[in-house]
């Protein structure tokens, strides 16, 4: 994995993002996310986590500033490089975008294809993935067929599938219950001890909770605060207070 | 057992077929193979291109067979209004010629010939010759074909002997015809041009489409890591069956019509439409035209896609 200079895989420098003419979503947005944390982000709705995420897994360019992904400058990036760019990160949509035509188990297995894994080498680790995430007897069933809950554990198994270096979830608990929140916490939180990093969007305060060491950024009306000053100080620089 | 391990070659060879056909990303957008209108449009392209492509051969062998048998082909007439005066000058004509270097095939039209060629138009002459007197002809071939300066040696020794002689290529009777025939050809291969435009246009429309009804999966696939050649592979796929199926249909109907009109034309037993049938060669260049069809197809596709992707992030 070649990160930044200081190990950071994930460098925001002063971004801020518009749509049109419109007054920025997103303002002086810089953090760095290192590997191997576990990261929340928090705000109330309309506060610009969607935004900020859609910067975070490539779906837009920002109107400014600088991103630096994995070491690389993600918006001067070449448009060939991308692919391999986002093949490193995984992502749970908020509206799950599963490929309506695709059973569950060609849905969990398109990353793996577009990585060009053969279908020999995905087939077992597919079906383990929606064993796991209590899909098994559902495989075959199209998204249309699939409750709430289900659709979301698809995208689930679909993003976490290919062991990103980086995970991306937004609001990844919010149709499923209680046990099955847990239950997917935990998914994450094995894949954060693996190494790969973990970012949650969400306004569930009692999700927080369940992750001890996790990181929180807090966006306030497209402005990102630092209530654990882990963005500006991350774990293992001193944190100067004062 | 060692048959059953591909070649390091056969391996390259499949992979690349897969590759050109989308074999490994054909799961990625709906395959809407057969189900829309694009096989059909396509057959009537082909069908039409491949009717303008045989007529635009047929023409051409017409013109060469005709250019074939006129090739070194002189006329040589003797204006003269006395029977007798026209009698001796084209005997006279017709010895010199047997007798001058590179002229061959000398043949003196007999003038009940002359009466069969002008009877469409003047009817038949009977006995009185001198009310429209009708030149003497003489038919004669040079050797190395006709040139400005072969015509006008020969030109030259006929006068020596018949004053009222005139020289004239065979091949400049047809001038005319010949450049008729060059528009055709042009208007044929104009047409076909024009046939693969349409074509070209139609797949391009129907990938953009295609592109806008699958936008929302295609986004997607870029954002799981999908790159636009994969994207283009799958529209490669589906545009190449939907055109090799239309390709297909469109060259049986164009050869049935090729058929119907040769056998139509081969019934008028006129010479110069006997000379436009095709060979082999040309048989197969039509049975060629889908397989171009599918490859134009393929390429259209893939530089649409790539081209729409692009302004996608």
């Amino acid at each position: 994995m070649i990160n930044g200079t200081n190990g950071e895989i994930v460098q925001f420098d002063n971004v801020g993002l518009r749509y049109g003419t419109d007054r920025e979503v997103l303002s002086d947005i810089s953090f760095t996310l290192h590997p191997g944390r576990f990261y929340f982000l928090t705000g109330a709705s309309g506060a610009g986590k969607s935004s900020l995420l859609r910067l975070l897994y490539l779906a837009q360019r920002p109107s400014r500033g600088m991103i630096r992904m994995f070491g690389t400058d993600a918006i001067t990036l070449p448009r060939e490089r991308l692919p391999g760019l986002r093949r490193r990160l995984g992502v749970v949509f908020q509206d799950f975008r599963l490929v309506a035509h695709l059973s569950a188990f060609d849905n969990v297995a398109l990353p793996l294809r577009l990585a060009g894994a053969s279908e020999n080498d995905l087939v077992k680790p597919v079906a383990d993935m929606l064993e796991w995430v209590g899909l098994a007897d559902r495989m075959d069933a199209r998204p249309a067929s699939l409750s709430g809950g289900e659709q979301q554990r698809v995208a689930i198994a679909r993003a976490v599938i290919g062991r990103p270096d980086m995970l991306v979830a937004d609001e990844p608990t919010g149709n499923v219950d209680l046990e099955m929140a847990v239950k997917l916490l935990r998914l994450f939180e094995a894949l954060n001890r693996l190494g790969t990093t973990v970012v949650v969007a969400t306004h569930d305060v009692q999700l927080l909770k369940k992750v001890p060491d996790s990181l929180i950024m807090r966006l306030f009306r497209g402005r990102l605060s630092d209530p654990t000053g882990a963005l500006r100080y991350p774990p293992g620089r001193p944190a100067v207070r004062g | 057992m060692d048959e059953q391990v591909p070649s390091a070659t056969g391996n390259f060879l499949a992979r690349a077929w897969r590759a050109i056909i989308g074999a490994d990303e054909n799961q990625l957008v709906p395959q809407t193979r057969l189900s829309g209108p694009m096989p059909w449009v396509i057959a009537i392209m082909i069908a039409l291109t491949v009717i303008a492509a045989a007529a635009g051969l047929a023409l051409s062998n017409t013109a060469q067979a005709a250019a074939d048998e006129l090739s070194g082909g002189i006329t040589i007439q003797i204006i003269e209004a006395s029977p007798e005066s026209r009698r001796r000058q084209s005997e006279a004509a017709a010895q010199r010629l047997r007798v001058t270097p590179g002229v061959i095939n000398v043949r003196v039209i007999s003038e009940e010939e002359v009466n069969r060629l002008i009877e469409p138009w003047l009817g038949t002459r009977g006995v009185d010759e001198e009310a429209v007197p009708v030149p003497a002809l003489i038919d004669a071939r040079l050797r190395d074909g006709v040139t400005g300066e072969s015509l006008g040696a020969v030109r030259r020794t006929v006068r020596e002997v018949a004053p009222s002689a005139r020289v004239d290529a065979q091949s400049s009777w047809l001038k005319p015809v010949f450049g008729a025939i060059d528009s055709l050809q042009w208007l044929a291969v104009a047409l076909v041009a024009l046939l693969a435009l349409a074509t070209s246009a139609a797949v391009l429309l129907a990938v953009r489409n295609a592109l806008e009804a699958n936008h929302e999966t295609i986004e997607v696939v870029h954002l799981l890591g999908g790159s636009d050649a994969q994207i283009a592979r799958v529209f490669q796929r589906s545009i190449g069956f939907d055109a090799a199926a239309g390709g297909a249909v469109g060259l049986v109907l164009g050869l049935v019509v090729v058929m119907f009109f040769g056998q139509r034309f081969g019934e008028l037993g006129a010479g110069l439409v006997n000379g436009g049938a095709l060979g082999l060669l040309e048989w197969l260049l039509l049975a060629l035209i889908p397989v171009f069809g599918v490859i134009l197809a393929i390429i259209t596709a893939r530089l649409t896609v790539m081209r729409t992707l692009q302004r996608m992030l």
